[in-house]
Parts: C-alpha cells; sequence; structure tokens
C-alpha cells in the first residue's frame, strides 16, 4: 500500500512504496499571463472573455507582411518580476522563433526566448507553516524567467465536424517562470505557487487569476530514493489550480513508485491532468516530441536594457510581501495576523492605508482579521469592493483607542455603518452610543444593583471573586453598555470595598 | 509631343509641374503600354483605374498649387507588397486571390508622394528565384533579345523580373523591388536599367510578403540613377512598426548626386575575379574602373577574404528564415485551403503547402527545415552566421581603405528562359557577386555599363558603407555619366 507520509521536517514527505521510502523531485514551469493593455508584439486589446476574434490584430492572425514589434510594457513588467525575486537581469536578452504547426498559432512558430531569456537566477521563500506540512521556510531556486506570444484557443463544439479558432489570446504576453527542481513534497509546491502569485500581484505584473487561465503551471515530477541521483521526470501540461498542482504531484508520484516497483520504467513524457478523474495521461512521448527549430527571431532586433528602464523598473516596485510581513511583526502583529494580511496585495494595500490614517497596527490587524474579513466573508465581497473604507475604519478605530465607544459598541457601530455606509461618528451621534465616564450617573446604578444583589455581595466579600464580572456585566446592562468599562471596573472595585 | 513613356521619372515630374503634359495624358500613355505588352507577362493584375486617379489628384494638385513629390508619375508596384484592395499573390498560388486590406508602408509611402500604380508586377514566387520563372503566373519574358539570328526569350532576371522588364519595355518609368540577395540588382543588370538596394533597414520591410526578413530590402528600379535617388527618398524612412527600421532621417540624396569622385577611393575586389568568367564581363568591370578614374576617384585593389563562403552562407540563412516565414501560410485564415473529403488539419497543411507553393519555394523551405533541425542547427545555421559575420568584417576591413567598392553586378548576361532551371545549383550562382553586400547589410546599386558582344546588358555593381547611399548612387552617376549607355530593347512584342 502507499500512503503519502507528511510531518516532520517539510523533506521528509515520503511515498512508501514496497521497496521502502521514495523521495519526489518538483520543478514548476509557470506560465504567467503580463497585466497589459496590449499583446506582447501587437496594439491588440487583451481583455479576458470577449467576443472570439475580437482582439486580433493583424500582426496576430499572422497577415502576410505583417511584423512583430515588442512592447515595452510587457518587458518592463517581466524585468520587474525578475527584481521581485532578485534575480539577475539580463540586459541582453534576443527572441527566438519556437516553430510548429497548429491552427492555434497562426504564425507556425511561437516568439519566445529560448538561447538569451530576459530574468536568469533569481528565488523566493516559502514559509513556514505548520498546519500545511511546512515546518520551515525554505528557499526555491528560479532559473530562469522569458517573455514570450501565448497561442489562440480551439473551439471544437460549434461546428459538428470542423474546430472554429478564436485567435484573441494569440500573441498575448506570457511570462514563463521556470523553477529549479527544488520542491520535495506537494505542500512546498502549493505554497510556491500561491507565494509566487502573490509576488506578481504586489508587483503588478499578472493577476494571478488562475480560473481565466492567467497563471496556469507545467508540473515536472521526478521519483527517487533518498539520496540517489534525480529519476526519469514526467511534465504535466497546463494545470490551473493550486489544488490541481497538488494533486498532480501526488498523483505521478504515485503512479511513478507503483511503475518501477513493479518492474517497469519512468518514459520522460508529457501528460495532461483530467481534473474530473483526477488522473494524469500521456500525451506525447520524448520520440515524439517535436524539433521546434529554434532559431533567432530575424524581425526582432535583441533587446538591450539601458540603465535609465532599469532604474525606473526597480523604483516603480512596490514593497514586497515578505518586506511588508517584516514591518507588520516589528509593529507588534502577530506572525498569524501578519501572514493573512500580506497574503493578498489588496488586503495589504487596505491595511496600509487603515495604517495611514492613524489606526494603531495591532487592534487594527484584529480588527482586520476578525471583523472586516468575518463582515466581507458573510457579503461575499472582497475587500477591493469592502463598503467601509479604511478612511471610515480608521474613525471607527479612533473611537475605541480614544474611550469614545467600547469594543462592544464598535461592533454595533460597525454593523450599522454597513447598513447605512454613515461614517461611525455620525452613527454614534445619531444613536448616542458614546460611552460615558459620568461617574455619578455610574455610581448610582452600581449603587441600585448592590442593593438589588444584598446575597452576592455576600458571597463576594466572602471569598467568589469570579462575581465581579456579574457586577461589571450588571452594571453595563443597566448603563446600556454606554459605561466606560475601565470607570465601571473602578468604581465597582471601590463601591465592593 | 514626345512620346511620354520614354520620359523618366526626373523628366515627367518636371514636365508635369511645368504643365508641358497632363498627369492623366502621361498615366493613360503608360496604360497603354501595358495594355500592350501581354506578351512580356510583366503584370499580374493590371490597375489603370488607380494610375488615372491618381494623374487625375496630380493633375487637381497642379492647378491648386499642392504639387507632391513624385506628382504625376505612375509607377510599377513589385506584387510583394500588399496593397489595400489589389490582389497581392507573391507570384504564388497560395495567395492567389489574396485581398489585402492594408497597405505596406513603401506603396503608402508612394502614392502619399502623389505616385499612381499602373499594375503589380510579376516575380519569382515568394521571391525566390534569378529569372522569374518560377512564378505561378507563368515566367517574365525580358524585351532584349540576343542579336544571334535566334529569337530565344531571355530571363529578365529575378526575382524583381517583372519590375526590370517593365520599366525595360518603357511600361512604366520606375517600380519598385526588393533584394534579398541580388533581386533588384541582377534583374537590373540583365535589362539594362538601374536599381538600388539601400542598406537594410532604410525601408520599411512592413506589408511585404516576407522571403527572409534578415535580408529582404525595399528599394527602386528605374532608368537611370537620378530616378532612383528620388524614388528611394519617397520609399524610404523610419517606420515604428518595423522593429529593424532605421531611425535616420533620409537624406535629400538627390540634391547631392554628384558624379564628382574627386578624393574618393574605389575599392576592386580580388575575389571577385572568376576563374573562367565571361570575358565581357572582364571587360566592362576594367572599363568602369577607368570610368571612376575618370571622374577623379583613386583606384584600389582590396581583399574580401571570405568572399567564396557568401553564396553557400546565404543558401542556408534564407532558406532557415524562410522556411518559419512560409509556415503561416497554412491554409487556416486567407489564402489557398486544400481540404480533401474527410481532411483533418494535418491533411490540410500537406494538401494545401503541396498545391500553393511551387517546387523552388517547396526546396527552400525543405533545405531550411533541414539546416534548423536538431542536429544540423550548428553545423549549418551557426556555421552561416559565423560566416555572416566574417564577410561584414571583411567589408569593414575594406573600408578603411576606400568608399565604394565596384565589381560586376552578375557573373553573365541574362540567359535563355529554360537554360538553368534544371540546374539550382547553377541558377543560384547568379548571385554570387550580389549576396555577399546583402549578408553585410549594405547599400548597393546595379548601373547599366556596356552590351555583350550578344548585345545584351551588362551591368555594374557599387557597393557602399552602411547608410551612405549617397556615395553609392554619385559612383553610379560617374558610371551613368561615362558609359553613355541608351541601348534599349527592340519592341517584338
Amino acid at each position: 500500500m502507499l500512503a503519502p507520509k507528511s510531518g516532520g521536517k517539510m523533506s521528509d514527505y515520503r511515498i512508501k512504496g514496497e521497496t521502502g521510502e521514495w523521495e519526489v523531485v518538483i520543478g514548476l514551469e509557470v506560465h504567467a499571463q503580463v497585466t497589459s493593455n496590449a499583446k506582447l508584439f501587437s496594439g491588440a486589446a487583451t481583455a479576458f472573455g470577449a467576443e472570439p476574434n475580437t482582439q486580433v490584430s493583424l500582426v496576430d492572425a499572422a497577415m502576410p507582411g505583417m511584423l512583430p514589434v515588442p512592447n515595452r510594457e510587457c518587458i518592463r513588467q517581466a524585468v520587474r518580476t525578475g527584481m521581485a525575486i532578485e534575480a539577475q537581469i539580463n540586459k541582453y536578452s534576443r527572441f527566438d522563433r519556437k516553430n510548429y504547426f497548429y491552427a492555434d498559432l497562426p504564425q507556425g512558430y511561437q516568439i519566445s526566448q529560448l538561447y538569451h531569456p530576459i530574468v536568469g537566477e533569481g528565488s523566493l521563500t516559502i514559509a513556514a507553516d505548520e498546519k500545511a506540512g511546512l515546518p520551515e521556510a525554505k528557499v526555491i531556486g528560479v532559473e530562469r524567467i522569458h517573455v514570450e506570444q501565448d497561442a489562440g484557443k480551439l473551439m471544437h463544439d460549434q461546428h459538428p465536424t470542423m474546430s472554429y479558432v478564436d485567435l484573441n489570446r494569440s500573441g498575448v504576453a506570457l511570462m514563463e517562470i521556470v523553477s529549479r527542481p527544488d520542491m520535495r513534497s506537494p505542500a512546498e509546491a502549493g505554497a510556491y505557487v500561491r507565494k509566487l502569485r502573490s509576488i506578481l500581484r504586489y508587483v503588478g505584473s499578472c493577476d494571478g487569476n488562475m480560473e481565466e487561465g492567467s497563471m496556469r503551471a507545467d508540473v515536472n515530477v521526478s521519483v527517487r530514493k533518498p539520496g540517489d541521483e534525480f529519476g526519469t521526470r514526467t511534465e504535466t501540461k497546463n494545470v490551473n489550480s493550486v489544488r490541481f498542482v497538488m494533486a498532480v504531484i501526488e498523483g505521478e508520484a504515485k503512479r511513478q513508485v507503483e511503475l518501477i516497483e513493479s518492474g517497469g520504467t519512468v518514459v520522460q513524457e508529457t501528460r495532461l491532468y483530467d481534473p474530473d478523474r483526477n488522473e494524469t495521461r500521456s500525451m506525447r512521448s520524448k520520440e515524439d516530441a517535436h524539433d521546434y527549430r529554434y532559431f533567432p527571431d530575424p524581425d526582432l532586433l535583441p533587446l538591450i536594457l539601458d540603465d535609465d528602464f532599469l532604474a525606473e523598473c526597480r523604483d516603480s516596485l512596490p514593497e514586497l510581501p515578505d518586506a511588508k510581513r517584516a514591518r507588520y511583526l516589528a509593529a507588534g502583529i502577530s506572525p498569524y495576523n501578519a501572514d493573512v494580511l500580506t497574503a493578498e496585495v489588496e488586503a495589504a494595500r487596505w491595511f496600509d492605508t487603515l495604517l495611514d490614517a492613524g489606526a494603531k497596527p495591532v487592534a487594527a490587524a484584529n480588527w482586520v482579521t476578525s471583523e472586516l474579513f468575518g463582515a466581507l466573508n458573510r457579503m461575499g465581497r472582497d475587500i477591493s469592493d469592502s463598503p467601509v473604507s479604511p478612511e471610515r475604519a480608521a474613525e471607527l478605530l479612533g473611537l475605541v483607542a480614544d474611550g469614545t465607544i467600547s469594543g462592544t459598541i464598535a461592533k454595533a457601530v460597525f454593523e450599522k455603518m454597513l447598513e447605512s455606509g454613515d461614517a461611525a461618528g455620525v452613527i454614534v451621534e445619531r444613536e448616542g452610543l458614546k460611552q460615558t465616564s459620568d461617574t455619578g450617573a455610574i455610581e448610582a446604578e452600581i449603587a441600585k444593583i448592590l442593593t438589588a444583589n444584598a446575597d452576592k455581595v455576600e458571597q463576594y466579600k466572602g471569598g467568589k471573586e469570579a462575581l465581579f464580572g456579574f457586577f461589571v456585566g450588571q452594571t453595563m446592562k443597566a448603563m446600556q453598555g454606554k459605561a466606560n468599562p475601565q470607570v465601571v471596573n473602578e468604581l465597582l472595585k471601590k463601591a465592593l470595598g | 509631343m514626345t512620346e511620354l513613356t520614354n520620359l523618366t521619372v526626373t523628366q515627367i515630374r518636371d514636365g508635369h509641374r511645368a504643365g508641358d503634359f497632363s498627369a492623366v495624358e502621361v498615366a493613360e500613355a503608360f496604360n497603354a503600354n501595358v495594355a500592350g505588352a501581354k506578351a512580356l507577362n510583366a503584370f499580374i493584375v493590371e490597375t489603370p483605374e488607380h494610375a488615372i486617379a491618381a494623374a487625375k489628384a496630380a493633375d487637381a494638385d497642379r492647378a491648386a498649387g499642392t504639387l507632391k513629390p513624385l506628382s504625376g508619375v505612375p509607377i510599377g508596384m513589385k506584387d510583394l507588397f500588399a496593397t489595400n484592395g489589389v490582389q497581392t499573390t507573391a507570384a504564388s498560388h497560395m495567395l492567389e486571390g489574396f485581398v489585402p486590406r492594408y497597405e505596406s508602408t513603401v506603396s503608402a509611402k508612394l502614392w502619399d508622394a502623389g505616385c499612381g500604380m499602373l499594375g503589380k508586377l510579376n516575380l519569382d514566387q515568394f521571391a525566390m528565384g534569378s529569372s522569374n520563372e518560377t512564378s505561378y503566373f507563368g515566367n517574365v519574358i525580358s524585351p532584349w533579345k540576343r542579336k544571334d539570328g535566334g529569337n530565344a526569350a531571355l530571363a529578365p532576371g529575378g526575382s524583381s523580373g517583372g519590375s526590370s522588364t517593365a520599366i525595360a519595355a518603357r511600361l512604366c518609368p520606375a517600380a519598385t523591388g526588393t533584394d534579398t540577395g541580388g533581386s533588384i540588382r541582377q534583374p537590373a543588370a540583365f535589362t539594362g536599367i538601374s536599381g538600388i538596394k539601400p542598406t537594410y533597414g532604410r525601408c520599411s520591410r512592413w506589408g511585404i510578403v516576407a522571403f527572409a526578413s534578415s535580408l529582404d530590402q525595399a528599394g527602386p528600379m528605374a532608368r537611370d540613377v537620378r530616378d532612383c535617388a528620388i524614388m528611394l527618398e519617397n520609399m524610404a524612412g523610419f517606420d515604428p512598426k518595423d522593429a529593424t527600421s532605421l531611425n535616420l532621417p533620409v537624406p535629400d540624396w538627390e540634391a547631392a548626386l554628384s558624379g564628382d569622385l574627386k578624393g574618393k577611393a574605389v575599392g576592386i575586389p580580388k575575389e571577385y575575379r572568376l576563374e573562367g568568367i565571361d570575358p565581357d564581363i572582364d571587360a566592362m568591370w576594367d572599363a568602369g574602373i577607368a570610368m571612376l578614374k575618370d571622374a577623379g576617384a583613386e583606384v584600389v585593389e582590396i581583399s574580401l577574404p571570405h568572399t567564396k563562403y557568401a553564396l553557400p552562407a546565404y543558401y542556408i540563412i534564407a532558406p532557415a528564415e524562410a522556411s518559419s516565414n512560409l509556415a503561416r501560410y497554412d491554409g487556416v485564415r486567407y489564402g489557398l485551403r486544400d481540404l480533401p473529403q474527410g481532411a483533418g488539419l494535418q491533411d490540410m497543411y500537406a494538401a494545401t503547402r503541396a498545391d500553393g507553393f511551387g517546387p523552388e519555394v517547396k526546396r527552400r523551405i525543405m533545405i531550411g527545415t533541414y539546416v534548423l533541425s536538431a542536429g544540423f542547427y550548428d553545423a549549418y545555421y551557426t556555421q552561416a552566421q559565423k560566416v555572416r559575420t566574417l564577410i561584414a568584417r571583411d567589408f569593414d576591413a575594406a573600408f578603411g581603405a576606400c568608399d565604394v567598392i565596384l565589381a560586376p553586378t552578375a557573373p553573365s548576361a541574362a540567359f535563355g528562359l529554360g537554360e538553368k532551371m534544371a540546374d539550382p545549383l547553377a541558377m543560384y550562382l547568379n548571385d554570387v557577386f550580389a549576396v555577399p553586400a546583402s549578408l553585410a547589410g549594405l547599400p548597393a546599386m546595379s548601373v547599366p555599363a556596356a552590351l555583350n558582344r550578344e548585345g545584351l546588358p551588362l551591368g555594374l555593381q557599387i557597393i557602399g558603407k552602411a547608410f551612405d547611399e549617397q556615395g553609392v548612387l554619385n559612383a553610379g552617376l560617374a558610371i551613368e555619366e561615362r558609359a553613355g549607355f541608351n541601348a534599349r530593347a527592340e519592341k517584338w512584342w
């Protein structure tokens, strides 16, 4: 029986086979669509979901005599992405043609970068996450990033005997981000894809939308006995969710171990993942692999990046997730909250605006991760269309911080903010929710309560100190929640001797 | 009245400007010549209405005092340039009936300059050939005949053979050509006209059906050097739509024309002296040297040591690029589609491409595919690129000692149609003198210099430094002024 075992140190993920334990070796090639209004080599638009063949220029359709011209913005985004993973940026890079025939490839070749990619060696760090089976942080190497054209799409369901071609995606800019074979478990691969996605979204070079195909991964998997040489790998193409990436690795590693242990050999091949059956199947073996006849694209000059361009790319980079997380930790925010707040760029930006508006970091972090996320979750909304702005939230938190309202009242005020869209101060004023520190009023209520509960006063004085909370509750209730809890505490203590 | 079709571009421009004749008269005269020259098969499509419309506009512009640089000049357009609304075929079955909805940059510039279009000129299929015999629409026939009593039909050169024939036969005063490995210069030499291939990148390639992208370059063909200068000025210029386009201003080449070569040095490459070459070629070359000396130039012997590797390198690089450039002709989106009953995608590709490409195009696609394939790439393509670099270095070194280089354009005069079709290598040898300048991206032109003993024109080639079209044109002018070449083919068509 085969069963993956997790826990312990990261590299301890093992497949238990008949002949002992196996280690899985994983490398990922992530294709990320570059965020840009126009395609890599033409001015055509790139919006998702447009009517077929409405975003196609003469260049994208490879009409006779049409020529590619590099889109500066796509190059800039690839460079900024490289910088975000601290990679070497190649000032000299070049485009190559990858030649093959297919109906979704109008030119008969894809313009890519085989020999001289724009971005060289870099790395990213996946954080420790005990629950996900990642006890410690790990650095994953990135071998290169190159830019290339996407192909169009065939539609087989439009006609009984013919296939239709939609060229809207033809020529769209992709970054191919190639990792080192540094991952050793599905959890590590999942964390890598999530971290990469997070960085891309921070940088703004890719929207990371895997459902729309903006990001997809080719998953390279091999198995070996721990300490042995790398085994033969298979490549599963176009996997479009983190869950599927992990499922492919689990399934493919198991398949390879079973194959080897039953006397077979793994062949180098390209496989396809079928999410419905959760299995991969062979697409073509190495022997059937195309000879792509790569050669430098003679329509394009080498890409030479100058220092000004590189400086602009670097200066325009935002604070990245790792740096942001460190800043939050330094401000006293818990590691858990820091992770939650930095995972998605929109949440982090929202939170930073909240801090800029004057909110105290720790209280703000707690409020965002519990109250705000809870409310958004309930409403099924993203933080980017939160009904309450960071500025409004800062006002609410400020009212708590300066003692104007209690935390309990704050929850109620927040609900009303969500309903009415009014500012916290307006709601507090209108509904008379300001908490009172009027000792006279509170003392009067306390006196009434102590009189009405003489038995409990006796018990308290006899040592049942837990009853203090009861008196607090009664007083707050009598004050309709508007009493300052700290003042209530002090006055009660005094009254109870 | 002067026969309008005997006028050069300069004469038409100036005469129209002076009011000696109307542009419509000029267009009608050339339209008539075109219509009467079907036997030459120079045009794939005739567009008399386009020429007339432009002429009417030119006449109106003259009346309004808003003349353009080439107002009133009708020209021929090689059918490799995409022309909006007019069939553009590259002389192939593959693109038969293909009507682009866009205009190539070069043709658009010429229309903007006031030119009218007489028609789309025949060529070798996808510009692959040196004799026009690979055209799907039948070969062009040169207006020239050997003075040997025979009546052999001669090749007009290639690939711009429709252009060369049309000019030589007075069907148009000028035409566009494209030159990948001699396709402007060799046909110009074969038909007794002038033609210049400018520095690679001078003319935008946008909208020109691609053959070999790193070599393809448009240029003008005309009756004399001045006409070439005028035409080139109106074809050249930076185009943001072509990433290899030169971002340089276009000089006023016409204004700076001068046949005075005092202070200039002319290099004579010793490697271009071929064993067993036609003595008429060598004699013409020697005469050319004397003419340039007479124009004041100093003559120096130079060495271009890697010349003998140029042709093999060219016939690796050009087919390699072509094999990829022509992959788009797949039957999916436009042009020919052969879809046999029950065929799948691969069958459609095979049938379409088998039917749509001629034998020479197929030969080059196969050579190109072979030299780029795994295991052969380094031995062929990489090696050829190294040779290309060495050839460019040869020229760099030579230009340390001279300003322009003088050589024959082609190793022979026009040959008879059919004489070389059975032997592709013999055909390729035609480009032996033309190819090195193409590999180095240098400006080069052919001017008519003499008639051989059979009465056929021979051309001299001037190769210049990168961006120095002026030096090339001026040396060409010096030869033109001294050669006094005014022979023309006797009309038999």
